[in-house]
């Protein structure tokens, strides 16, 4: 049974030069980066490199560049690290805003915060995914220490203005954090140009290892430590360095820096074959979210009357890999937050799937999904209740 | 898939009939586990504040996390695909809620039986089929055969007579039960157990749960009051009487919902023999009470029955009832009526009938058919 990946904003594949890359350093080259004698420094050289690299890829200087496991802890680190160094400094009520589409390492930060006694903004957002800086602006106090608005949405591929946003957040003084876990290595990230502070991203989005990330904290940013230990990272963030972890993020970040553009393309090429071909050829469906601002990657569709988890089972059992949504929140009670916020109800919610392409994906394997899903589509209609009850309405009207 | 011995065992039996050839076409035996009920909700049931996370949480009881680990250890171990699927919310709705209200009405409900009706044998099987499956197999120990004349399905006790759990099967439907299948029904659990350690599943040595799945402490009250709390409302303490079946105050009670019938209850009193809970008297706020011999009856009604078997209103005929789970089928002489009640008249007496409770039908032989059950009315 031929297998059809179409999950990459989960994961993506390990890139095979990468793999060529790392391998040294889970074999022969296993020293410790922080050691003095030849091992290390052969580790620490590697490290280094790979740190430019990642830099290179977000237009930052390689010393603004901390390695940590990813990006659920870069988020922690960035946003935790603010607030509390804001704190230190001076011991009084403290606001932060993030958007409430926020991947939920950031959304639960927040809350985690609130707990603590600070005060957080949720900015909404309308209908196609997209935060405006006008409301950000807004929502602005005094004691605002923080903004954090994520650069591409993962459930919908939505693109923010973080250009805006960042000049915002410069006029005021205030960090401007970004998740940009989604956006990193698949669309132009510029640190410079879109005035970030902080910024988040993570390996095995963009054809590196799981368990690596990277935070970029400009120079000059205040941060207290999330995790306490030795003085790995410039005392940003201690722990063994993960040498090939980081090396393979170096090296995919270089491959993503060089093949940006024509793979940015290419796949939008094919998503949007995929979509359109859906919207046309399938009742009862409709896009989720902006079409025009996201990533070339994503595409988020509903299927009225159809269970979405019985829709990936069904799926995955023809061999199509595709999602419900967060691979994180699959399962849970609550209908995706991010669905919530731009107007779905919670049956448009449950009947909405998140198709999203990457590299490895060809033209072949669009074909496959849209020649499994029409049938799949029917399966399930044809047991909903729902279903079948609105085809009687439009038969006897 | 609960991932316990009995479920895993099936998954292994059914594994080694429909093995799956190489990469070619679909798998032909998939294992699901129902999340049903968020065991970190209601922490306090654990003994811990809002927002903690337990290690090791809740497990022993039927469906948690751990439970769940077990089930996909098992399924990767027998080399099937494996998917959680998210029933929590008609749980709620269908189960859960009802099992409240009935508590808070003096009976004494099993949610056991409405979650087979509901949940394990109506929204997972309609799952089963979306994803293309012909039919679910579980690990109830009960016996299901079609009858090839009639085309009918017939339920019959698990062969295991002290793990036989046909009781809570008895409000599945025709259709229901042609989308069922039970590989343990011939079995002991022994051999099940013995079956489980040949093949060396992870959980071979698994003991089995004991309580219902969504009660962690085991304790009805205590779960109510904490499912309660979180709406917002409160165990409310309708203080009434305890009297007599011959009409004397005793004593006094704090809420119906703390008695159920037969449970033996001290007074204090020397009164020489120790009274029972006869009686729920919910138009009065009274808790009646008596001496054994008064908690044995002969009739009973049921409501709601869902026949099996194909009976028509009027039939009457002989049976043995149960009344309770941990009860020996008794003869019974039973009548179907045509307004979906049944009367039930045992030969002997039987003690503590128990509204809220299910009566199962089953045939006058030590086949032990399902002819049909339904719900124990009040006042018999």
């Amino acid at each position: 049974m031929r297998r059809v990946y179409l999950d990459n904003n989960a994961t993506t594949p390990l890139a095979p030069e990468v793999f060529e890359a790392m391998k040294p350093y889970l074999v022969e080259q296993f020293g410790n980066a922080s050691s003095i004698h030849w091992f290390g420094q052969q580790a620490k050289a590697a490290v280094e490199n790979a740190r430019e690299q990642v830099a290179k890829l977000i237009n930052a200087r390689p010393n603004e560049i901390a390695f940590t496991s990813g990006g659920t802890e870069s988020d922690n680190t960035g946003l935790f690290g603010i607030v509390e160094a804001a704190r230190r400094r001076q011991d009084s009520a403290k606001h932060i805003i993030i958007s409430a589409i926020e991947h939920p390492a950031v959304l639960n930060a927040a809350q985690a915060l609130e707990k603590r006694g600070v005060s957080v903004t949720y900015v909404r957002v309308g209908s196609s995914g997209v935060v405006d800086p006008d409301d950000v602006e807004r929502a602005i106090r005094p004691q605002t220490v923080l903004i954090s608005i994520m650069h591409a949405n993962n459930e919908l591929g939505t693109i923010q203005p973080i250009e805006e946003i960042g000049r915002v957040a410069r006029e005021h003084g205030i960090s401007f954090h970004t998740d940009a876990v989604q956006s990193v290595g698949k669309i132009p990230v510029d640190v410079e140009r879109m005035r970030i502070d902080l910024l988040s991203l993570s390996a095995h989005k963009f054809h590196g290892p799981k368990g690596t990330g990277a935070l970029f904290i400009r120079k000059g940013t205040n941060l207290l430590p999330l995790l306490y230990g030795g003085h790995h990272e410039r005392d940003r963030r201690p722990g063994t360095e993960n040498v090939a972890g980081a090396v393979g993020a170096g090296r995919a970040a270089e491959l993503a820096r060089l093949n940006l553009d024509p793979q940015a393309r290419r796949i939008a090429a094919l998503r949007d074959r995929l979509e359109d071909t859906i919207l046309a050829g399938i009742p009862l469906t409709a896009r989720n979210g902006d079409r025009e601002r996201r990533l070339p990657s994503t595409s988020n569709l509903r299927f009225d009357h159809v269970e979405g988890e019985a829709f990936v089972i069904a799926m995955d059992l023809k061999g199509v890999a595709c999602s419900t949504g967060a691979a994180c929140s699959s399962g849970s009670l609550e209908p995706s937050h991010v669905l919530s916020a731009i107007g779905l109800t919670k049956g448009q919610a449950r009947s909405s799937i998140r198709f999203s392409l990457g590299r490895l994906t060809s033209a072949e394997d669009v074909d496959c999904a849209l020649e499994t899903l029409p049938g799949v589509v029917e399966q399930l209609r044809a047991l909903s209740p729902h279903y079948r009850s609105s085809r009687q309405l439009t038969v006897h009207s | 898939m609960s991932g316990g011995v009995d479920s895993s065992t099936v998954a292994a039996l059914l594994a080694e009939n429909n093995p799956h050839h190489g990469t070619e076409g679909s798998p032909r035996l998939v294992g699901l586990t129902m999340q049903l009920w968020n065991q970190r909700r209601l922490a306090k049931l654990q003994g811990l504040p809002e927002g903690m996370v337990a290690p090791g949480h809740a497990s022993g009881r039927c469906c948690s996390l751990d439970d769940a680990y077990d089930a996909r250890r098992v399924a990767d171990f027998l080399g099937i695909p494996f998917y959680v699927v998210n029933f929590e919310s008609r749980f709620e709705e269908t189960v859960v809620r009802p099992f409240v209200e009935q508590y808070l009405e003096g009976e004494t409900p099993i949610p056991c039986s409405l979650c087979n009706t509901e949940i394990k044998f109506a929204q997972f099987i309609d799952t089963a089929l979306q994803i293309g499956a012909e039919r679910v197999a579980t690990g109830h120990y009960a016996r299901l055969h079609r009858d090839e004349r009639t085309g009918r399905y017939r339920l019959f006790a698990g062969r295991d007579r002290t793990k036989d759990q046909s009781y809570f099967l008895f409000g599945l439907t025709q259709e229901q039960l042609a989308r069922s299948s039970f590989p343990l029904g011939e079995l002991r659990k022994e051999e099940v157990r013995s079956i489980a350690r040949a093949r060396q599943l992870p959980v071979a040595e698994k003991p089995d749960s004991q309580e219902i799945c969504f009660v962690p402490s085991g304790s009805y009250r205590d779960f109510i009051e904490v499912y309660l709390a979180e709406q917002g409302r409160r165990l409310e303490e309708r203080t009434g009487e305890v009297v007599s079946t011959d009409g004397r105050v005793l004593a006094e009670h704090h809420g119906l919902y703390n008695y159920t019938i037969g449970q033996r209850k001290r007074l204090g009193v020397a009164t020489g023999e120790p009274l029972y809970v006869i009686e729920l008297d919910r138009a009065h706020n009274r808790v009646v009470v008596g001496p054994n011999h008064e908690l044995f009856r002969r009739r009973l009604t049921v409501h709601d029955v869902n026949w099996i078997r194909d009976v028509a209103p009027g039939e009457s005929f002989a049976a043995r009832v149960k009344i309770r789970n941990k009860h020996v089928p008794a003869p019974a002489r039973v009548e179907a009526r045509g307004d979906g009640q049944a009367c039930v008249e045992f030969t002997e007496p039987q003690r503590a009938i128990t509204p809220g409770q299910a009566a199962v039908i089953y045939s006058d032989d030590e086949d032990l058919e399902v002819i049909g059950g339904g719900w124990i009315a009040r006042g018999n």
